[in-house]
């Protein structure tokens, strides 16, 4: 089970590493990470694998999303399926 | 790893262009609820509710927060209160409260069902029931009613039409200090359909199993923005981006009715394919159909391109579900349309327009405010306009007209939220009384002799 760790925003220092620590904090483990800069925004984009979580999903929903807050970056986090349901036959 | 462009695309679906799921509505049905004491059968009908939808509300809540994306009304549906009410004695609006009061336990916005079906005439409790909709919508927040007077197979009930027509304003009478919203809540169908997630018009049809749950998607938004990106494609070319897009937002109605089915023990019944408009900006039909190349919403050739929106939205949603049903189209209700609101007010969008899209889309006469002294008589006669197109075309129409009681043309009534607010448009003054009062049944048209 996986989740989708989306940020985008002005890129700045250290958002990786806040993100996976934060990540790290509820035993979300990281499998992939892509960054990229589309349409003027920096977009960073994680994988984690949600299968053994020491918490619920909204929790650490919105533990993400108030990190992003702080950074002033916009963090989305949702599940794999969407994604797959709505791009894959 | 999942394309990161699809990632993108999924968020600014959700993010910008308004791509929510309408509504995950539970079907109950309450047949086993029946008593000859009605006091009773209100007893059972509360507890049905509140125990097979108790966790339905923090299931839609939880999927939300997991896919990330937007559901937004949690509803029920339930067996027509006709049939329940026929066994017993005493006011049918009992019911009514006991629906308001399971709705309000288990923290759902509107339940469906206090409804009849009369297409061919009324049985016992049907029209004790159709006689009580007025005070049963005007002493209940949340209940929303819905009456069946005819059918492609039937023809239609004229008796149940000149009804209607008087329950219509005597709802709106009733609710004057809130609006007129009684009449916001009742909706008269031709061909109703028992699956239907979507209200005022939602109930839980005799042939579905007990529960049920029906997935209701949205996305006129998402839509629009994509077809913004193909100002010069020829029309087969829109038509192909409609289907695309459809398919995406389908796939999310499928995967959430499929988890909230898990969740919550129920059966998964169907995803209605329809794009449900909101008056939000950038959640409009008639945004879509003015982006292909209308100037403004209800002007020449818009029947015709909602007719091709409504058939890609289908056909494009068709292969992303498993089981398809409801109403299934683009619904053009006037009052929660921000393009349509706006068509009406500038006097383009008139009802004899709404009423030819009407034969092309899904529903029928949606969220259209009269003016205040319309005679029931008339509110009969556009019933029975749009009870024909149904019958003649196989296909569901519905009435939910609002009179706009001590208002005229040029004002208007706002609900605000998601109803919205709608100007009051104008009506032929013209009488079709005699007809109306002939009373009798339209028989059915000669091609529903398919057999």
């Amino acid at each position: 089970m996986r989740a989708v760790v989306t940020v985008i925003g002005k890129d700045t220092v250290g958002i990786l590493a806040k993100v996976s620590t934060k990540c790290a904090e509820f035993n979300a483990n990281v499998e992939e990470v892509t960054q990229s800069v589309l349409q003027e925004l920096f977009a960073m984009i994680m994988v984690v694998d949600i299968s053994k979580l020491n918490s619920d999903f909204a929790t650490l929903s919105d533990s993400l999303i108030s990190l992003g807050e702080e950074l002033g970056v916009k963090v989305h986090v949702m599940h794999e399926d969407i994604f797959n349901c709505m791009h894959h036959i | 790893m999942i394309n990161v462009y699809d990632i993108l695309e999924t968020i600014r679906m959700i993010q910008d262009d308004c791509l929510d799921i309408r509504t995950i509505t539970m079907g109950i049905s309450l047949l086993d609820c029946i008593d000859s004491d009605i006091d009773k059968a209100c007893e059972k009908v509360y507890e049905k509710i509140t125990t097979k939808a108790k966790d339905l509300v923090k299931v839609g809540e939880q999927i939300e927060k997991e896919l990330g994306i937007p559901i937004i009304n949690k509803r029920i549906s339930v067996t027509p209160i006709a049939i329940i009410s026929a066994a017993c004695k005493g006011s049918p609006v009992k019911f009514a409260h006991a629906m308001d009061k399971a709705a309000k336990t288990v923290g759902v916005n509107l339940i469906g069902g206090y409804s009849a079906l009369v297409p061919k005439g009324f049985s016992a409790g049907d029209i004790e029931l159709i006689k009580s909709i007025p005070e049963a919508l005007a002493t209940t927040e949340r209940v929303c009613s819905s009456v069946n007077i005819g059918s492609t197979k039937t023809g239609i009930n004229l008796d149940a039409v000149k009804l209607m027509g008087g329950i219509i304003r005597e709802c709106a009478e009733k609710t004057v200090d809130q609006a007129c919203f009684g009449a916001a809540k009742l909706v008269v169908f031709c061909n109703a359909v028992e699956d239907n997630p979507f209200m005022a018009g939602a109930f839980h049809g005799v042939g579905e199993p007990d529960c049920m749950i029906n997935v209701g998607v949205s996305g006129p938004g998402v839509v629009r923005a994509a077809l913004k990106k193909y100002p010069d494609a020829d029309i087969t070319g829109i038509a192909d981006v409609i289907k695309e897009i459809s398919y995406k937002i389908t796939r999310v109605g499928q995967l959430v009715g499929t988890i909230a089915s898990e969740r919550l023990g129920v059966p998964f019944g169907i995803v209605d394919l329809s794009l449900a408009p909101t008056p939000a900006v950038g959640d409009s039909v008639a945004h879509i159909l003015e982006e292909i190349g209308l100037e403004k919403c209800g002007t020449h050739g818009t029947t015709a391109c909602l007719a091709m929106l409504n058939d890609a939205v289908k056909k494009g949603g068709v292969m992303a579900c498993s089981r398809i049903g409801g109403l299934s189209g683009a619904f053009i209700p006037v009052s929660e349309d921000a393009g349509m609101i706006a068509a009406a007010k500038s006097g383009t969008l008139c009802i004899e327009k709404l009423e030819a899209m009407t034969a092309v889309c899904s529903v029928g006469l949606d969220m259209i405010v009269v003016p205040g002294d319309t005679p029931a008589d008339t509110l009969s006669a556009i019933i029975a306009d749009e009870a024909a197109i149904g019958m003649v075309n196989c296909k569901t129409t519905a009435v939910r007209v609002i009179p706009a009681i001590g208002k005229d043309v040029g004002e208007e009534l706002d609900w605000g939220g998601l109803f919205g607010c709608g100007p009051v448009m104008p009506l032929k003054k013209e009488s079709a009384s005699k007809f109306i009062n002939r009373g009798g049944q339209i028989p059915a048209p000669l091609h529903s002799l398919k057999n």
